[in-house]
């Protein structure tokens, strides 16, 4: 079933600086899309533009089946600083005048592991701990499609890797759809179901891939021969969408 | 380190204080130019109720004025984040006020409020001086959240009530603070303007008795006044930024680095 689809969309900024230039894409509910291509192809252009924060100038975004919940995650953790974790988590729940916000704010920040972290200041977390009430706050709201703008860009690579294996378990136990953006290579190999390589600006779709789903995604998959051609096809997908810019 | 803070201020001040006392003995210098500090003490405890109905009332001009000045410069920072019509058509001439001297300006405001009135005339003139200062702090702090945390308020549909609130008033908060402590220390200023504008009528703050103090040379009772009224700015100037401290160390970074 289709969750989105995106036809033509374009976007010029004031600026003038012409940021997507007409992308067409379908997302299916359930899947891990990532969204690859280089510093400022409009990636995150697009991801805006999905959640409404943005308007296209040409083209149109549908929800077939209606718009569903939306969560979003920024590179940034993007906390309020003067409010406690808790209170972070519940914002979206908060807003929409929950009932049970505290409830299920509570149990977002379990599920991504910090229990007992409900009273603490943001400035009193790692950057890691930060991203995970990121996460936590855009899970509280039970969204059904996660945008995430290179979430985790600004973390080193240990804590990366836990919060992709966190993400993927939780995306999954909820059935939410993804739509990841990176520039890593071997972020969006490990992570997704399936991979769209954009070009230089104005971004444009250079290639789509659906990735062979490995039996279980963990560190063992990073070790497989299957993990390194998924990486290898992205990576000359890559290359080949900057060739066709330059 | 910390006690150090206190004793080598503390210690230069005491220091001064007996070179003060020596050489106005030791010249023989007349106690209408400059008392010593012993001859100010009797001219404190002779004055005292005098003085601290005067102290009395110079509080709460201060402190009505900057009452007002708050209230009023926060709705007003308000109204022009929500609309920039607004701000744009009134903006231009909270700045003609904040740069016209109020020096100049008080005489006009005691005549219309009246040298019968002038306490009243001084809360004006002070609240004048005070509101600057916050509006333009608030004003500027009001702009100054995060976008994405703007972008994620949009996103999960927020109302522009929930968005002042939660995100711009709290992000505001260490700017508005910085704002009420410079207002703190004019609303003071302004009172005392006001008083030595007047220079009679029913004026008996402390900037009366400056005034006075200072045309029958009671220099000893002057420099009596003029200790409690440092004291006063001293004292608001600390409680705001015990205020700023309660509100903002457990999250901002200048208040966590401030403490040192």
């Amino acid at each position: 079933m289709t969750l989105l689809s995106l036809s033509h969309i374009a976007k010029t900024f004031d600026n003038g600086v012409e940021a997507v230039g007409g992308v067409t894409l379908s997302v299916r509910e359930g899947e891990f899309l990532s969204l690859v291509g280089p510093s400022g192809c409009g990636k995150s252009t697009v991801l805006r533009i999905v959640a409404g924060l943005l308007k296209p100038d040409a083209g149109a975004v549908e929800f077939p089946q209606g718009r569903p919940e939306i969560g979003f995650v920024f590179q940034e953790p993007t906390l309020m600083p003067w409010a406690r974790v808790h209170a972070n988590a519940r914002l979206p729940l908060d807003l929409k005048h929950a009932p049970d916000a505290g409830a299920r704010a509570a149990a977002a920040l379990a599920r991504v592991g910090l229990s007992g972290f409900e009273r603490a200041f943001p400035r009193e977390l790692s950057g890691g701990m930060k991203m995970r009430v990121s996460i936590a706050r855009a899970l509280a709201a039970g969204p059904k499609l996660l945008l995430m703008d290179e979430p985790f860009a600004a973390l080193d690579e240990i804590t990366r890797q836990a919060l992709n294996d966190d993400l993927l378990k939780l995306a999954r136990e909820d059935g939410i759809t993804v739509i990841f953006v990176t520039h890593s290579v071997y972020e969006s190999a490990y992570l997704s179901d399936r991979v769209v390589v954009m070009t230089q600006r104005p971004g444009r779709v250079a290639a789509q891939m659906a990735l062979a789903p490995p039996s279980t995604r963990d560190a063992q998959y990073r070790l497989t021969p299957q993990f390194a051609q998924s990486a290898g096809r992205i990576s000359a997908a890559m290359a080949d969408a900057a060739r066709v810019a330059a | 380190m910390n006690a150090l803070r206190i004793v080598i201020p503390l210690a230069l001040g005491v220091a001064a204080i007996a070179l003060w006392q020596f050489l106005v003995r030791h010249y023989g210098v007349a106690e209408y130019l400059l008392p010593a500090p012993s001859a100010i003490w009797p001219g404190f405890t002779e004055s005292f109720a005098e003085l601290m109905s005067a102290l009395w009332t110079t509080l709460q001009v201060t402190w009505l004025a900057f009452f007002f000045a708050f209230a009023g410069a926060m709705l007003l920072a308000i109204v022009f984040n929500l609309s920039r019509t607004v701000e744009m058509a009134l903006f231009p001439y909270a700045v003609v006020l904040q740069v016209t001297p109020m020096v100049s300006i008080a005489p006009l405001i005691l005549i219309w409020v009246g040298y019968e009135r002038v306490e009243a005339a001084a809360v004006l003139i002070a609240t004048i001086v005070a509101f600057f200062p916050i509006l333009s702090n608030a004003t500027l702090g009001l702009r100054a959240a995060d976008a994405n945390l703007n972008d994620l308020f949009r996103l999960h549909g927020a109302s522009r009530w929930q968005r002042l609130v939660r995100l711009q008033l709290p992000a505001a908060l260490p700017y508005i603070l910085s704002g009420v402590k410079v207002a703190g220390g004019l609303a003071l200023i302004g009172a005392i303007v006001a008083e030595f504008v007047a220079g009679s009528g029913t004026a008996t703050g402390l900037g009366w008795v400056i005034t006075e103090t200072g045309r029958n040379l009671q220099i000893a009772k002057m420099f009596a006044a003029l200790a409690l009224l440092s004291a006063v700015g001293v004292a608001n100037f600390y409680l705001l930024t015990f205020v700023e401290w309660l509100l903002l160390h457990r999250w901002h970074e200048s208040a966590i680095k401030t403490q040192n």
